[in-house]
């Protein structure tokens, strides 16, 4: 089987976000896999260990984002890509879906899979603008895959709810959490993960013009949200506490 | 002035709110247009008259056997007929499941920007610009769109919906459109949500962490979400301790909310946490230690047992709202 993951390089979750410049300070901070990004590596890996077949780990950006491809492939990625856009200005979803399915529209990948959504932007659009510019089918935040002949059994998480659906590859799908546990890589993963291929294109290699993929959306103002002042910790007998509670709320509040 | 389009979306039966609040973000955008709402279903034209009291001038229904439950291929089918009959300059959807699922499809076909989860809306029409989340409510964006078509999603519960005029009405008509090869078939849907209220659209959340200390722990704040409306929510903690279903997480992994009040019981207030939450209008931290997290973002906080200040409260505001 031929399955491929779209990755992405973002902050660490625990990072404190600063803006300077009308941009997000990134000098200093801690970058991981997207986390929801980890389920699908995880998932790929356990397909092709089921069914056969090889795992493509892609990323877009400048070389930083190496260093997550090279965690991948220790978790047992077979190959890696990634696809230089350092020099790129203005990229947007619609145009990261349009480079990424540009590198896979002859790689007839029978399963493609990504995170729901990446925990910086938080739009969730690439994954399925990328099926539907390949014209395969998607299915978003699923929790369980099951693969059998061309025919693939899915549970789906819709908000709370779980949806049972059946559908064929090939096949986009994005991770939501509880789809599996993903590993850590081990020593000997690292250690043969060094060895294995990484790809490194431009968009000259994927024969697009710029232009074809500017971005779609401007980015006029980043911003931080006001600083809540601090709250205020109610004193003295706790019935009475409860009393100020309630007529706060209604009074001050007002949100009852 | 222009024409804005938006998808209205009802579950169980009845249209979501998040629905009313994309009307009155498309009428926010299209500058004293027209707003023409959409609904596809088995059965869509029974609602298309609280569209019309809730702002939308027009109301198109498509109705298929197809559309009884939402895929992307039924559903992208069907919309695409209508953009294609309408041609707005805009479109709104709720960012909801369905929401998130077809609007890249949607906006992928028409080859155009999209500005999801949308909590806010400056300018108007050809000048609107819209605010959003980043880094999980950690920083927010203000985003143009460069194209002719605007297409947004908006969160749920951030866009207030315009005031309901009785008697107001749209004029409705319906599209008939061939729906085919579906590529996905749904066998089952699983109902694990609480009954009533939605999580994600609540005005008032009752949330209870690793302090509940047991499923049957969660009985009380229950009891406190139903008196006041609202639905009961979850930290990881405590749906890693199995006390609650997963369905029920709020944070960084898990629903983001953001209701009118937020009621934290027991909640540490780990990073992860406060991602989907702190956006809430107002906060309250019930928790027995001074020093948590949680007190940092709340507005008003009780230091003490939740065990003993939640039915307390239950009681006080069954108190004063029977009066």
């Amino acid at each position: 089987m031929n399955i491929y993951v779209l990755v992405k390089r973002t902050f660490d979750t625990e990072e404190k976000i600063v803006v300077s410049g009308g941009h997000i300070q990134e000098d200093g901070a801690e970058f991981i896999i997207n986390p929801y990004d980890e389920y699908a590596i995880e998932e790929a890996i356990q397909v092709r260990d089921a069914h056969g077949g090889e795992v493509t780990v892609i990323t877009m950006g400048d070389e930083e984002a190496e260093k997550q491809l090279r965690t991948a492939l220790a978790m047992g990625a077979d190959k890696a890509v990634l696809i230089n856009t350092e020099d790129v200005e203005d990229l947007d979803q619609f145009s990261a879906a349009h480079i990424l399915a540009e590198y896979l529209k002859d790689k007839e990948a029978d399963l493609i899979l990504a995170g729901n959504v990446a925990i910086d932007g938080g739009s969730g659009q690439v994954g399925p603008r990328v099926a539907e510019l390949l014209g395969i089918n998607y299915v978003t935040t699923i929790t369980n895959l099951e693969i059998n002949g061309d025919t693939v059994a899915i549970k789906r998480d819709v908000e709370g709810d779980t949806e049972e659906l059946e559908t064929k590859l090939p096949l986009l799908v994005t991770a939501q959490q509880g789809l599996n546990e993903p590993r850590y890589p081990s020593l000997p993963g690292i250690m043969k993960a060094k060895k294995k291929p990484l790809e490194e294109l431009e968009l000259d290699d994927l024969d697009i013009d710029e232009d074809d993929v500017e971005a779609k959306t401007e980015t006029v103002e980043i911003y931080l949200p006001p600083k809540k002042e601090a709250g205020k910790v109610l004193q003295g007998d706790l019935q009475d506490q409860v009393k100020e509670l309630v007529g706060l709320l209604r009074t001050e509040a007002k949100v009852i | 002035m222009s024409k804005v389009l938006v998808l209205a979306e009802s579950r169980e039966g009845s249209l979501r709110n998040v629905s009313f609040e994309a009307i009155a973000a498309g009428k926010k955008i299209s500058g004293g247009g027209e707003v023409v709402a959409v609904l596809l279903g088995d059965a869509a034209g029974e609602q298309a008259a609280e569209l019309g009291a809730f702002g939308a001038d027009r109301v198109v229904t498509v109705e298929h056997p197809h559309l009884k439950q939402y895929t992307s291929d039924g559903y992208g089918q069907a919309l695409m007929a209508v953009i294609e009959q309408e041609n707005p300059e805009a479109i709104v959807f709720g960012h909801t499941a369905l929401g998130k699922d077809l609007s890249p499809k949607i906006a992928a076909k028409l080859q155009v920007g999209l500005v999801s989860d949308v909590t806010d809306i400056e300018g108007e029409g050809d000048e609107a610009i819209f605010i959003r989340p980043i880094y999980s409510g950690k920083a927010f964006e203000k985003v143009k769109l460069k194209d002719d078509v605007k297409f947004i999603t908006v969160r749920p519960n951030n866009i207030a919906p315009l005031a309901k005029e009785e008697g107001r009405a749209a004029e409705v008509s319906s599209l008939s459109v061939d729906i085919t090869n579906l590529r996905t078939i749904i066998k089952e849907v699983v109902r694990k949500s609480t009954d009533g209220v939605d999580l994600s659209e609540a005005k008032v959340v009752v949330a209870g962490g690793r302090g509940v200390k047991s499923a049957d722990g969660f009985a009380p704040l229950k009891e406190l979400a139903d008196l006041l409306g609202g639905a009961v929510g979850a930290s990881r903690g405590a749906c890693d301790a199995d006390y609650v279903d997963y369905s029920l997480q709020i944070g960084q992994t898990g629903k983001v909310v953001t209701p009118d009040l937020y009621i934290a019981a027991g909640i540490s207030g780990a990073i992860q946490h406060l991602a989907g939450m702190s956006n809430s209008k107002v906060i309250v931290a019930i928790n027995k230690d001074p020093e948590a997290n949680i007190f940092k973002v709340a507005d008003y906080g009780i230091v003490g047992d939740l065990f003993e200040v939640i039915p307390m409260l239950t009681e006080e505001f069954r108190a004063v709202l029977s009066k």
